[in-house]
Order: C-alpha cells, then sequence, then structure tokens
C-alpha cells in the first residue's frame, strides 16, 4: 500500500531543501555544460561524423542521461544522510508502508532530475539541434521515467549502505561506468562485444537510447539509436517497478 | 497500555533483553532504569517495533508489537536517544513534515501544529531552521513533535542526555505535565536517577533483566528508612534522650549523632519537642535511588556503566552492520 501524503511529503521536504541549497544546483547543472562544451567541443574536431550529427550534438542526449544520472543517484544518495543523521528513523517508525518511503524518495528524485534536464535541455539552440514541441513532450516524459527508475536504483545502492564514506564508493565504481557504459559518449554497436554485454544490463543505455531517438529522428547510421524506441521506454518502466520492489523490501528487513 | 512478557532479544551471542516482563498503566509516568548496555533502547525498539524479538510477547493500547505493527505505530509517539530532527528544516516544517506522514487531517493540521509550538514554547522561532536551535530547544521540539498525531504513548529514551542542568530541569517540568494535558502513557528511560523520581512506576534493569520494580517510594524502602543527623549542644545526653523516647540507638561520628527511622519526617516534631533546648542543628537524608541501585547490584550505576556499556553497545552495532542492512 502507498500513502499518498508521505509521498507527497516526502517530495516537499526534498524540493524545500533542493531550493535552499543553490550551491547543489549550480555544481549539477554545471557538471554537464563542461562535458557537453569542454568534451564534446574539443572532441568534435578529432571524431569526424561525416553527414550525421556534429560530436558534440551526438552526446547531447548522453548528457541530458548523464544530468539524470547523478542528480538521480544523489538524491537517493540523501537517505544515507538521513540515517546518518537520525531524521531516517522519524520516517521509519511512521505508520507508512517502506514502499510509500521508496516511492517518495524516487519521485523526489524523478522531479528534481527532470527540472535540471530541461534546464540543460534548452542549451539546444546553441548547439545548432532543431527540437520541435512535441520532441521536447517526448523528451521530458522519457527524463521522468528515466530518473525515477535510476533514483529507484539509487534508493536500492542506499539501502545497502550505512555511512556516506561509501558515497565515494558507488560514485567511482557504479556511477561512472554506469556513465560510460551507456551509449552516452559513443555508440553502443562501436564497443567491444564484452564491454556490450555491460552497456545492455544498464538501464540509463535505453533511456539515452530513447533520447537518441527523440533528438534524431531521422539518424539511421551509427550514430543513431541501438534499440526501438518501445523497448528503451519498456525496458526503463520495468526496471523501475523491480527496484521499486526490491528497494522496498530492502526496506522492510528487520534485525 | 503497555504490556511485555517474557521480552529476549539476542544480537548473535550477546543478549541484549533477558526475559523481562512489566506492564503500564495508562497515563503513568513509567520509568526504565538502568546502566547504559542495559538494554533499555533494545526494549524501546522491539515495542516501537524496529526490531524483531528474538521471543517473548509485547503489546501495546492492545496491539502486538510484532504481528500489528501499523496499529503499533499510529498509537505511539518516540523521542530517540540521538536527534532525529530535520536540521535543515525549520521547526514549523519539522512538525508539517510529521503531521502529513501521520496523515492528520488537513483541517486540523495547521492548528496541531501551532499549538505544538505554543506548547513547546518555539511559537516565536517556528520559522528558524532547526540547526539554530539550542539542545533543549531540539528536545522541547522533538517532544511536542512525538505529540502532533495524539499518541496513546510516548517513548522518550533518555530525554535529558548531553543537555546542561537548567535545560534538563525545564524539560522535566515540560515533561510531567504531559499525561495530565495530552492524555498519553509515557515510557521513559533514563540512567540518570534523580531524573527517575518523577516517574509513577520504575524498573530497574541491568544486563538485560529487570531486577526491583515499583514506585519510588517502594524501591527505596529495599535500602531502609531515613537517616537523622543531630548537632547538639551535648552529644552525650541528647544520645540517652533519644534512646529512652524511641528505643534506638544514636551513634556519634565526627561530632554529630545520627539515628535510622523508618519515617524521618514524623519523628523529627518529636525529637524537637522533647530535647529541643540541645539541638544545634537538624539535617535529614532520605534514600536515593541511586542507594537503591547500589544495593542491588553492588556498584554505582554511572561509573562501571561507561566501560560494560559501551562494550554491549559496539557489540550490537557491529552485528547489526553484519546482519541487518536496512
Amino acid at each position: 500500500m502507498i500513502e499518498g501524503s508521505a509521498v507527497y511529503v516526502i517530495v516537499a521536504r526534498e524540493f524545500k531543501k533542493f531550493v535552499r541549497e543553490r550551491s547543489r544546483l549550480v555544481s549539477t547543472i554545471a557538471r554537464p555544460l563542461v562535458w557537453l562544451f569542454l568534451v564534446g567541443g574539443g572532441m568534435s574536431r578529432l571524431v569526424p561524423t561525416g553527414a550525421g550529427p556534429s560530436y558534440m550534438q551526438f552526446i547531447f542526449p548522453g548528457i541530458l542521461g548523464m544530468t539524470i544520472l547523478f542528480s538521480s543517484i544523489f538524491s537517493s544518495i540523501s537517505i544515507i544522510w538521513d540515517k546518518e543523521f537520525g531524521f531516517m528513523k522519524e520516517i521509519l517508525v511512521a505508520p507508512i508502508s517502506r514502499f510509500s518511503v521508496v516511492v517518495g524518495k524516487a519521485t523526489s528524485g524523478m522531479v528534481l532530475s527532470t527540472l535540471q534536464a530541461v534546464i540543460i535541455l534548452a542549451f539546444f539552440p546553441l548547439l545548432g539541434l532543431k527540437i520541435g514541441i512535441l520532441q521536447v513532450v517526448g523528451i521530458v516524459f522519457v527524463c521522468l521515467v528515466l530518473s525515477f527508475a535510476i533514483a529507484a536504483f539509487g534508493i536500492l545502492l542506499a539501502s545497502f549502505y550505512e555511512s556516506y564514506e561509501s558515497f565515494s564508493v558507488i560514485m567511482n565504481f557504479i556511477v561512472m561506468p554506469m556513465f560510460f557504459l551507456s551509449g552516452a559518449m559513443y555508440p553502443v554497436k562501436m564497443m567491444p562485444t564484452l564491454l556490450q554485454v555491460f552497456t545492455k544490463v544498464n538501464p540509463l543505455t535505453y533511456g539515452i537510447d530513447a533520447l537518441k531517438h527523440l533528438i534524431f529522428p531521422n539518424e539511421t547510421g551509427a550514430l543513431g539509436a541501438d534499440f526501438p524506441f518501445i523497448v528503451d521506454v519498456g525496458v526503463i518502466i520495468i526496471a523501475s517497478v523491480v527496484f521499486v520492489a526490491v528497494a522496498g523490501k530492502a526496506f522492510e528487513r528487520k534485525g | 497500555m503497555i504490556r511485555v512478557e517474557n521480552l529476549v532479544k539476542r544480537f548473535g551471542p550477546v543478549v541484549a533483553v533477558d526475559g523481562i516482563s512489566f506492564s503500564v498503566e495508562p497515563k503513568t509516568i513509567f520509568g526504565f532504569l538502568g546502566p547504559n548496555g542495559a538494554g533499555k533502547t533494545t526494549t524501546i525498539s522491539i515495542l516501537c517495533t524496529l526490531l524483531a524479538p528474538t521471543s517473548g510477547e509485547a503489546f501495546i493500547n492492545g496491539h502486538d508489537c510484532t504481528a500489528e505493527s501499523a496499529s503499533v505505530r499510529r498509537s505511539i509517539g518516540i523521542v530517540f536517544q540521538d536527534s532525529s530532527l530535520d536540521k535543515d528544516l525549520t521547526a514549523r516544517e519539522n512538525l508539517l513534515f510529521h503531521a502529513y506522514l501521520y496523515r492528520v487531517n488537513a483541517s486540523e493540521r495547521n492548528r496541531r501544529v501551532d499549538d505544538a509550538l505554543k506548547f513547546a514554547d518555539l511559537y516565536e522561532r517556528a520559522d528558524d531552521l532547526v540547526k539554530r536551535f539550542s539542545g533543549g530547544m531540539k528536545r522541547r521540539l522533538e517532544v511536542a513533535r512525538g505529540l502532533i498525531h495524539r499518541p496513546k504513548v510516548l517513548f522518550l529514551d533518555e530525554p535529558t542526555l548531553g543537555l546542561d542542568p537548567q535545560s534538563r530541569s525545564n524539560l522535566w517540568e515540560f515533561i510531567t505535565r504531559l499525561p495530565k494535558e495530552h492524555d498519553v502513557t509515557i515510557f521513559m528511560t533514563t540512567h540518570y536517577m534523580e531524573e527517575a523520581e518523577v516517574c509513577s512506576r520504575i524498573a530497574i534493569i541491568d544486563k538485560g533483566r529487570i531486577i526491583a520494580s515499583g514506585t519510588p517510594g517502594e524501591l527505596k524502602k529495599i535500602v531502609g528508612g531515613d537517616v537523622i543527623y543531630l548537632k547538639t549542644s551535648d552529644n552525650r545526653k541528647a544520645a540517652g534522650e533519644i534512646r529512652r523516647l524511641f528505643q534506638i540507638e544514636a551513634a556519634e561520628k565526627e561530632g554529630e549523632i545520627f539515628l535510622s527511622v523508618p519515617r524521618g519526617d514524623s519523628v523529627i516534631p518529636t525529637l524537637i519537642r522533647e530535647i529541643g533546648e540541645c539541638v544545634l542543628s537538624v539535617r535529614m537524608q532520605r534514600p536515593t535511588l541511586n542507594d537503591v541501585f547500589l544495593k542491588l547490584t553492588g556498584k554505582e550505576i554511572r561509573e562501571d556503566a561507561a566501560a560494560a556499556g559501551d562494550d554491549i553497545r559496539e557489540a550490537v552495532r557491529s552485528y547489526r552492520r553484519r546482519h541487518d542492512r536496512g
């Protein structure tokens, strides 16, 4: 059972804290822009892409995915902070189901990440891309489902860690590989077979692939999408449900 | 209101709670008294449904703490040993969060939050971030928060830990008003003997077992009666008079004579009336709960506590790290 008022208040709290902490907003917006313009801009000269999108344009869906990855994981990792500083007890002892807690936290991640992804999306004219209103609607939809799935995955991670020293472990050994093995910086079909296996179990891959469908609808070559759009969205939604269910169970356990 | 039967909790090889039973009447203050590591917090965690007992039963307001955790959670409020406020939110926001979490009616919500702020004497600071509050203010806010959903039982786990004496006595005054003003039963733990005096009933717990229980008065009877100390102009004459009047021996120590009696307050008036002209000063010492603990366990509640308690705490913590990642 999921309690609406509990989900609402968990989201409201995260939102309020996010608005108060301006430095967090600045850093989560700055990181993707640095990658887009410094890495993307630099590599564009090095990587000839022929008639299709330029390299900087090609990584744009990946950069949106990166924004969502980092901000969703960060949002979920706040659970570890809540445990460390005691606030989690206030939530855990309340007469609400663990699923409400997980759904509330995942929804917070979804709302905040999509908001940030939309800010990054607004930079598309600078890249010489043409994106129509229908595409924007589609992109926002994909951002919502993707960030919910990633946030739910983050909660699952957070349920296994007690202290925030583990934060850097998560960042270096889970988040960064997830980013590089997602087709964000290079097409999945160009990767060695072994790495392709990792790519295919990475939910972020399907999110970025769906964004490629929407941003480059006519691109069918190496730089285009790898999987059918319906598969992308299906995989993300199934992943969300699985992560929420498992994270809920992980929270349910008692000592 | 609370009934516990034969409760046992083991963390691997460590037995934190070793078969305790007790019950608490509605609208009373029940004190759980013992050194650190005696099993107080573990017991509270079981009653609050945060831990499952190894064996035994616990009921709150008629609900089973293991099988009906949702009903139990609705019936209780808790103030944990370590603060569980969000320091980056304001006092009002912390209270509102709680009101939503416990699904307080929208029409009631703001009124109850305002009442709680006034009750905690924090109304003027309602919109300040909690991180700017003093320890005493945070505790009052936590107690007030625990009452927002009108629980039947309020748990206070070492509520005065880490507070200065002034805040401690303020908080006690605040807590002792609760049963009457909020129709709530209070279950508190403390390792400060003097604080347990406000309880209607006390259970003394040591090494996971209840070694004595009763009202503070009953417990003090375990150590015997009051001791009256007298300074007189002629100690030998006074001692002789006392022997004649009460048929008890008065011993002399460091220029004072002293006598043990069951009820000092009724003996002193007779004493003054009969031998008043030679009495220079009189004082009476009542047994404290500290004496009770000393008598029962042969050790002071606080000194030993640090060492032994920390061991158990560490063992429990490392066990939980390994087995309970929730």
